[in-house]
């Protein structure tokens, strides 16, 4: 057994294994835990595919980020989830229907696959993956590209939109006049005569 | 059975414990250094007893915290609990798996090294968030919060100024970015000068990434206590500082590495050529460590509000507008 295949059996084990926690833990907090080691786990696989660029692009993006984000939400919601998995047993009919009719289309989708011929072709060796990724998306999808930054950016608007409160009555400090201010006009020296007071 | 890769194997790991052992001596010095130019400011002695001028200082300590008795809360997450100071440092020290102390001198030289690092370095915001949710008390939760908020803000004006390193240098990969560097100009070619903006908003991200002051917020003992270590005692403790000081001279490794010139000699001719590389990165190093104690030893904390306008009001409107420009001037001149 070579050392690539070794790590491809540790990985896709844990992959597997986290991937199976995140829905069999009790506490969800461990849940995205173990969603974050199955990411993890992804990038690794990708690594020994030779597509390190796309593997540390899933850690920095959905480990770094989107899951950070999951784990704040989980932290904060105080849902009491033994209550949530009482109608678990009501529900699983229900849920097998539709994780079957999911499976069916993945195989018929997966079975009807035929790639792009040239797909597959490697880069000349002296590209590296990053690079060619970079040639592809900025020339002949350059069009997708951006549309896809285009629709990021909507959502980012909105998100902003719906959060943002102007709460009358807030004192907010203005950082330009709060480096303006000097010293004549924020301290006033007073003579005080002696026994009189100001 | 093929068993021609227990050499390489076997290889890796001897570099491996080679660098680790390095690493870790180093923070251990780079400990006692920051204490020690933090006292030198104050007019004070800072650790003198252990040893002589007290450079055994931080063995000692680290004696100490692990023949103490861990304590575990009582209503803590043990697992995870006990797993973040681990997660903690072992991505802070996973990082160094890339770093080029020389030329040809890293444990593994790959292709998207800058992007490995700065995955690794997002990573590190999860050992604070567990220790803090898994303590399951107010003041570690509440700064874990805090910290997590301030770590994301300042790894996005970080990706933007290693961005504009890119698009200079023309590859993600760490030995090639400090070879992009190495011109005739010796320390004027380096990309400290070209890219001086850049420099500076990067030194500010760094402190903040990694919790150093004047943006230690994560651990303002007047607001915090102690932070999200607040329920952490002996070796788990030491384990968060560890990975803690790992991830500040990680830091300055990479402003070593994206801005000083990495292993390259500051005057490029013959007998300072000479020198091994590894002696001036390690020079560089303790260089920007010693603005890092600088900083912190001078200039007073952030309030909060004003640590996120300037992350988000200010760094980030100045690195992309500094990523369109460098893109234009090397588009229009032809740098690379």
């Amino acid at each position: 057994m070579s050392l690539a295949a070794a790590f491809f059996y540790l990985f896709s084990a844990v992959m597997l294994a986290s991937a199976f926690m995140v829905i069999a833990a009790r506490n969800p907090v461990h849940s995205v835990l173990f969603l974050i080691l199955a990411f993890v786990s992804a990038s690794g696989l990708f690594i020994l595919m030779g597509a390190e660029f796309l593997a540390m692009i899933l850690v920095v993006v959905y480990v770094g980020a989107v899951a950070v984000l999951f784990l704040f939400v989980v932290m904060m919601l105080d849902v009491d989830f033994a209550e949530l998995k009482k109608g678990m047993l009501q529900y699983m009919p229900l849920a097998a229907i539709i994780g079957i009719v999911v499976a069916i289309e993945l195989v018929l989708v997966v079975g009807g696959w035929t790639a792009r011929p040239g797909a597959a072709a490697k880069p000349a060796d002296t590209v590296s993956n990053t690079m060619a990724l970079g040639r592809v998306l900025y020339t002949q999808y350059a069009y997708f590209f951006q549309a896809a930054g285009l629709i990021l950016l909507t959502a980012m608007i909105g998100a902003i939109v719906l959060t943002l409160h102007h709460k009358p009555g807030v004192k907010r400090q203005n950082i330009a006049d709060q480096n303006a201010r000097d010293r004549n006009e924020a301290v006033e020296l007073k003579k005080v005569p002696s026994r009189t007071g100001v | 059975m093929d068993f021609s890769w227990v050499l390489p194997l076997l290889i890796i790991l001897a570099k491996t414990v080679a660098l680790l052992v390095a690493v870790l001596i180093y923070v251990a010095y780079v400990i006692y250094a920051d204490r020690k130019i933090w006292a030198a400011v104050q007019l004070r002695r800072g650790p003198n007893v252990v040893g002589p001028w007290g450079l055994l200082q931080s063995f000692a300590d680290m004696l100490k915290f692990v023949l103490k008795e861990p304590i575990i809360p009582a209503s803590a997450n043990k697992g995870v609990f006990l797993l973040a100071p681990f997660v903690m440092s072992v991505l802070a020290l996973a990082a160094w798996a890339v770093i080029p102390v020389a030329e040809g001198w890293a444990i593994s030289n790959i292709n998207v090294g800058i992007l490995y690092i700065f995955a690794i370095s997002s990573l590190g915001v999860y050992g604070v968030i567990m220790g803090g949710w898994a303590s399951n008390s107010k003041y570690p939760f509440l700064s874990a919060l805090r910290s997590a908020a301030q770590m994301v803000s300042y790894e996005v004006s970080i990706g933007f100024v290693i961005i504009t390193v890119l698009l200079c240098a023309g590859s993600l990969n760490l030995q090639d970015i400090v070879k992009a560097q190495d011109t005739k100009y010796g320390v004027f070619g380096w990309y400290w000068l070209p890219l001086f903006p850049m420099f500076i908003i990067f030194f500010i991200s760094a402190l903040a990434e990694t919790n150093r002051p004047p943006f230690d917020l994560v651990e303002a003992e007047s607001e915090l206590v102690a932070g999200f270590m607040v329920e952490y005692s002996s070796t788990p403790y030491m384990l968060f500082m560890l990975g803690e000081y790992v991830a500040i001279v990680t830091m300055c490794a990479l402003t070593t590495i994206l801005f000083l010139g990495g292993w390259l000699s500051p005057i490029p001719f013959a007998p300072f050529t000479w020198i091994p590389g590894v002696v001036w990165f390690v020079l560089k190093v303790s260089f920007v460590f010693f603005m890092f104690a600088m900083v912190k030893a001078f200039v007073p904390r952030y309030r909060y509000d004003q640590l996120m306008r300037l992350g988000w009001k200010v760094f980030l409107p100045i690195s992309l507008f500094m990523v369109v420009l460098v893109a234009a001037v090397l588009q229009f001149v032809g740098g690379r």
